[in-house]
C-alpha cells in the first residue's frame, strides 16, 4: 500500500480546517481523524456531526473548531441530516439557486452513533445512495457518556456497562462488522482506516470523494481516556492494532476487497492488550481466545481479497 | 382568479405544496397522511415539480433530512400523523432552535395504544411545546389556502420558524370537496423565493447546532420563545393577505354566532363544521349559542381569543385528546390559563369527545350547548364530561 508508511508532512495541506484549541483530551485520536479528514476533504466540505465526543469537544459555543460549514442535530441521525444536506445542495444547484461546483458532504459519527443507535439512518442513507461520505470514528465505546459498551466494543474489554466482573470478564460479544454491513448495501466505496496511518486515511478520503454515491470509512481511533492507556501510546496502539491484524486495513470497491497492506505475519496481540487498562483483567486463556479470533478473521479477509482479485 | 375542483383534501394540499415550488420533500408513509406525499412523489417523478423527494426509512429521518435540506437553504416540506409525529419528537424541538422554516402537514390521528388509525388530536397535543407555529385547518379549502400561508409565515425574515398545518385525519384528509385552486401566478406573487438568513455554505462557513453551555443556553431558549411569541403579527398579516386573495376570511381566532350567543363552545379543527349545524338548529328554536375556534394554536392568540369571547358568561372547552392525569385536557387547560390572568371570568365547563374516531353527533353538541345554558341560568357545576364514552 503506497501511502501506508509515508511520513512526508509536506504532502498535506498545512491549513487546519479543524483548528487546534478544541476540548478533546490529550492524545485523542478521534480528533486526529477529524483533522486529517479536513486536510484531505478541503474547504468545499459540509459536515453533519452526530452527538458524541467529537461534537462536544469541537462546538461549545462560541469556541467552534470547524473551518467548514457544520451542522449537528442529534445523536442517531447524522446520516439522515447529511442525506438532506446533499439532496438540498443538489436541487439548489440544479435550479441555479446555489453556485455550481463540487461540495463534499461528510457525516461523522462515533461507534455508538453508527453501530448502534444510528444504524438505521445509516442504512437508509447508504441504500438511497446519497453522495455522502460517512466517517465512523471508532473509539470502541460510548466515551462521551462515560465509557459504556457499544456494539463496537471488542470482546472482553471492560467498560462501565460491561465491567470486568467476577463472573463476566467484560464485554461478552465481539465487534460488529461495520464495513461488511456497508458493503452489503452495494455502495460505491468502503474502507477501513486507522489514525496511526494518516496518509493511508487521507488517500482513502480522496478516493471516496472521487466516486459518486454513498461511501463509508471506518477509522480506528484510540481513546486514552476510555482505554485507560497513556496518551503518548495512541499512535503505537493504532499501529499495533493493524499490524496484529486486529483492525486490518482494506478497501471494498466494485465488489472487490483489497487489503491495504498484506502483512507477511501478524504480530501477537498480547503487547497491544497489555498497554491498556481496559484489558488489565485478562487471563492467558482470554488472550488466546482474542488471538484465535484475530487469526480467523484475518484469514477470512485474506481469502475474500484473494477471491475477489481473481478474474 | 380561481378554478373550483372536486378533489380530496390531501391531494389539494399536496398540489398547493407543489405550487409553492418546494425544493425538497422528505417523507415516510403513515395513514392518514400518506396521500399527500404519494401525490407529491407523482409530481416529482412526472417531472412537473423540480424537487428532491427523499424517501427516508423513518419519520425520525424524515425530520432529520428535512433539517438538512432546510439548512442548506432549500424550501422543505414533510407530512406525517400519529406515531410518525411521535417518532419525530426528539428532532421537532431542534428545528425551531436552529430556526429552520420547514413546513409540515399533520393529518391528526390518535396515538397508540391501543393502536388506532382514526382521528383525534392526541398526536399534535403531545407536541404542543415543540416551539413550532401550529395552525389548525377546518376543511380542504383551508388546507389548500393555508399551505402557501404556512411557507410565507415560516420563511418571513421576522419569523423564520417551522410551521405545522394540522387537519383532521380522514374527516378532512380523505374528504372529497369542491376546492377552489389558486392560479400558479397567484402563488408566485404571494410567496417570494426563500432567502435563508444563514445556510450551510462552503463560501461562508457557519456552525449550526453548537453546544449550549450554561452561559448561553437560557438566552438561546429565550430568543426562541420570543421568536414564536413575536410571530403573531406576521401570521395575522399573512392571514389577511390570504383573505384578500381568496375572499374567505382568515383570522387567528374564528367565531360563529358570537354576537348573539349566550354561551359558547371552544373547539379546534373540523369539529366546528358539525357544531355549526348544532348552532343553526338551536337558532331555529330561538336559542342563541356560539362557537370559538382558535385557528392558530401556537403561539396562542390570547388577545384575539379574549376579544372574541366578549362578555360571554359561560363557555365549554372541547378537547379531542387527553392529558392523562392532569386537572384539564389541553384546550381547556390553555383556555383556563388565559382566562385566569385576564379580567374576564366566564364560567368554564369541560368536554372530551371524538376520541379515536368516535363519531360526534349533532345532538350531542346541542345537548352540550343546552347544558351550558343551564349553567348560565343556575350555575350548575359538573366535572369534565366525556361525551359518548361507554361506561
Ligand atoms: C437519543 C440519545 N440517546 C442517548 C444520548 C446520550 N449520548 C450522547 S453521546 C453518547 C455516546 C456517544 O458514543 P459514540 O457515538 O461512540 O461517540 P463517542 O462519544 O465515543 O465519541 C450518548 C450515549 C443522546 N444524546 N441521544
Ligand atoms: S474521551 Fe476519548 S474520544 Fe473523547 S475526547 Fe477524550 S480521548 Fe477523545
Ligand atoms: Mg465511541
Amino acid at each position: 500500500m503506497e501511502h501506508l508508511n509515508v511520513f512526508a508532512s509536506k504532502l498535506v495541506p498545512g491549513r487546519e480546517l479543524f483548528s487546534p484549541g478544541h476540548k478533546a483530551c490529550q492524545g485523542c485520536a478521534p480528533a486526529l481523524a477529524l483533522r486529517y479528514l479536513l486536510k484531505a476533504a478541503g474547504p468545499n466540505t459540509v459536515v453533519a456531526n452526530a452527538t458524541g465526543c467529537m461534537e462536544i469537544i469541537s462546538s461549545a459555543y462560541p469556541d467552534i473548531a470547524w473551518g467548514v460549514p457544520w451542522i449537528h442535530v442529534a445523536f442517531e441521525n447524522a446520516a439522515a441530516v447529511a442525506s438532506g444536506v446533499e439532496s438540498g445542495i443538489k436541487v439548489l444547484q440544479r435550479k441555479g439557486k446555489l453556485a455550481p461546483g463540487k461540495v463534499n458532504v461528510v457525516a461523522i459519527g462515533g461507534d455508538g452513533g453508527t453501530f448502534d443507535i444510528g444504524l438505521q439512518a445509516l442504512s437508509g442513507m447508504l441504500e438511497r445512495g446519497h453522495d455522502v461520505l460517512y466517517l465512523c470514528y471508532d473509539n470502541e465505546a460510548y466515551m462521551n457518556t462515560g465509557i459504556q459498551r457499544s456494539s463496537g466494543t471488542p470482546m472482553f474489554a471492560s467498560t462501565t456497562t460491561s465491567p470486568a466482573g467476577e463472573k463476566v470478564p467484560g464485554q461478552s460479544t465481539g465487534k460488529k462488522d461495520l464495513a461488511a454491513i456497508a458493503a452489503a448495501h452495494n455502495v460505491s466505496y468502503v474502507a477501513t482506516a486507522n489514525t496511526s496511518y494518516p496518509f493511508d486515511f487521507m488517500a482513502k478520503v480522496d478516493k471516496a470523494f472521487s466516486t459518486s454515491g454513498s461511501k463509508l470509512i471506518h477509522i480506528f481511533a484510540p481513546c486514552p481516556t476510555g482505554w485507560r492507556c497513556q496518551p503518548s501510546d495512541i499512535i503505537k496502539l493504532g499501529r499495533l492494532a493493524s499490524q496484529t491484524g486486529l483492525f486490518p486495513l482494506y478497501e471494498y470497491q466494485d465488489g472487490k476487497y483489497t487489503m491495504s497492506e498484506d502483512l507477511p505475519f501478524l504480530k501477537p496481540i498480547e503487547k497491544y492488550l497489555k498497554l491498556q487498562g481496559r484489558y488489565r483483567h485478562l487471563s492467558k486463556e482470554q488472550i488466546e481466545i482474542i488471538q484465535e479470533n484475530i487469526n480467523q478473521r484475518y484469514e477470512w479477509l485474506q481469502k475474500l481479497s484473494r477471491v475477489s482479485q481473481e478474474d | 382568479m380561481a378554478r373550483r375542483k372536486g378533489v380530496e383534501s390531501s391531494i389539494a394540499l399536496a398540489d398547493a405544496v407543489a405550487m409553492c415550488k418546494v425544493d425538497a420533500i422528505s417523507a415516510y408513509p403513515i395513514t392518514p397522511q400518506t396521500h399527500i406525499v404519494e401525490h407529491l412523489s407523482e409530481w416529482v417523478n412526472d417531472g412537473e415539480l423540480d424537487a428532491e423527494f427523499i424517501p427516508v426509512e423513518s419519520e425520525h429521518s424524515a425530520m432529520s433530512a428535512a433539517l438538512g435540506t432546510s439548512a442548506v437553504g432549500a424550501r422543505t416540506f414533510t407530512a406525517t400523523s400519529s406515531q410518525g409525529l411521535a417518532l419525530m419528537h426528539e428532532i421537532l424541538f431542534i428545528a425551531p432552535a436552529m430556526r429552520l422554516p420547514v413546513v409540515m402537514a399533520v393529518a391528526n390521528r390518535s396515538l397508540s395504544g391501543p393502536i388506532s388509525i382514526w382521528n383525534d388530536h392526541s398526536d399534535i397535543m403531545a407536541e404542543r411545546d415543540i416551539g413550532w407555529i401550529q395552525i389548525f385547518a377546518e376543511n380542504g379549502q383551508e388546507c389548500f389556502d393555508l399551505t402557501p400561508a404556512c411557507f410565507k409565515i415560516a420563511e418571513d425574515k421576522r419569523v423564520i420558524l417551522p410551521t405545522i398545518l394540522n387537519f383532521d385525519g380522514f374527516i378532512v384528509s380523505h374528504m372529497i370537496e369542491p376546492i377552489e385552486y389558486w392560479e400558479q401566478e397567484t402563488f408566485d406573487k404571494f410567496l417570494p423565493e426563500f432567502e435563508p438568513q444563514i445556510r450551510l455554505d462552503v463560501k461562508n462557513p457557519s456552525t449550526m447546532g453548537a453546544v449550549g453551555v450554561p452561559e448561553i443556553y437560557y438566552e438561546a431558549r429565550m430568543a426562541q420563545h420570543m421568536a414564536l411569541v413575536n410571530s403573531k403579527p406576521v401570521i395575522k398579516e399573512v392571514f389577511a393577505e390570504v383573505s384578500q386573495i381568496t375572499g374567505r376570511e382568515y383570522k387567528v381566532v374564528e367565531s360563529y354566532n358570537m354576537e348573539k350567543a349566550e354561551v359558547a363552545l371552544v373547539m379546534m379543527g373540523s369539529l366546528t363544521e358539525t357544531a355549526m349545524t348544532a348552532v343553526n338548529n338551536l337558532k331555529a328554536k330561538g336559542i342563541e349559542v356560539g362557537i370559538v375556534r382558535p385557528r392558530l394554536w401556537r403561539p396562542f392568540p390570547t388577545e384575539e381569543f379574549l376579544e372574541v369571547l366578549g362578555d360571554i358568561s359561560v363557555i365549554g372547552c372541547v378537547d379531542r385528546a387527553y392529558t392523562f392525569g392532569a386537572a384539564s385536557h389541553p384546550v381547556a387547560s390553555e383556555v383556563k390559563s388565559v382566562l385566569y390572568t385576564s379580567d374576564k371570568r366566564p364560567q368554564v365547563r369541560e368536554y372530551v369527545m371524538g376520541i379515536g374516531g368516535r363519531d360526534v353527533r349533532i345532538e350531542e353538541i346541542e345537548d352540550m350547548f343546552m347544558q351550558l345554558i343551564e349553567v348560565k341560568n343556575t350555575g350548575k357545576d359538573f366535572p369534565i364530561q366525556y361525551i359518548g364514552v361507554r361506561e
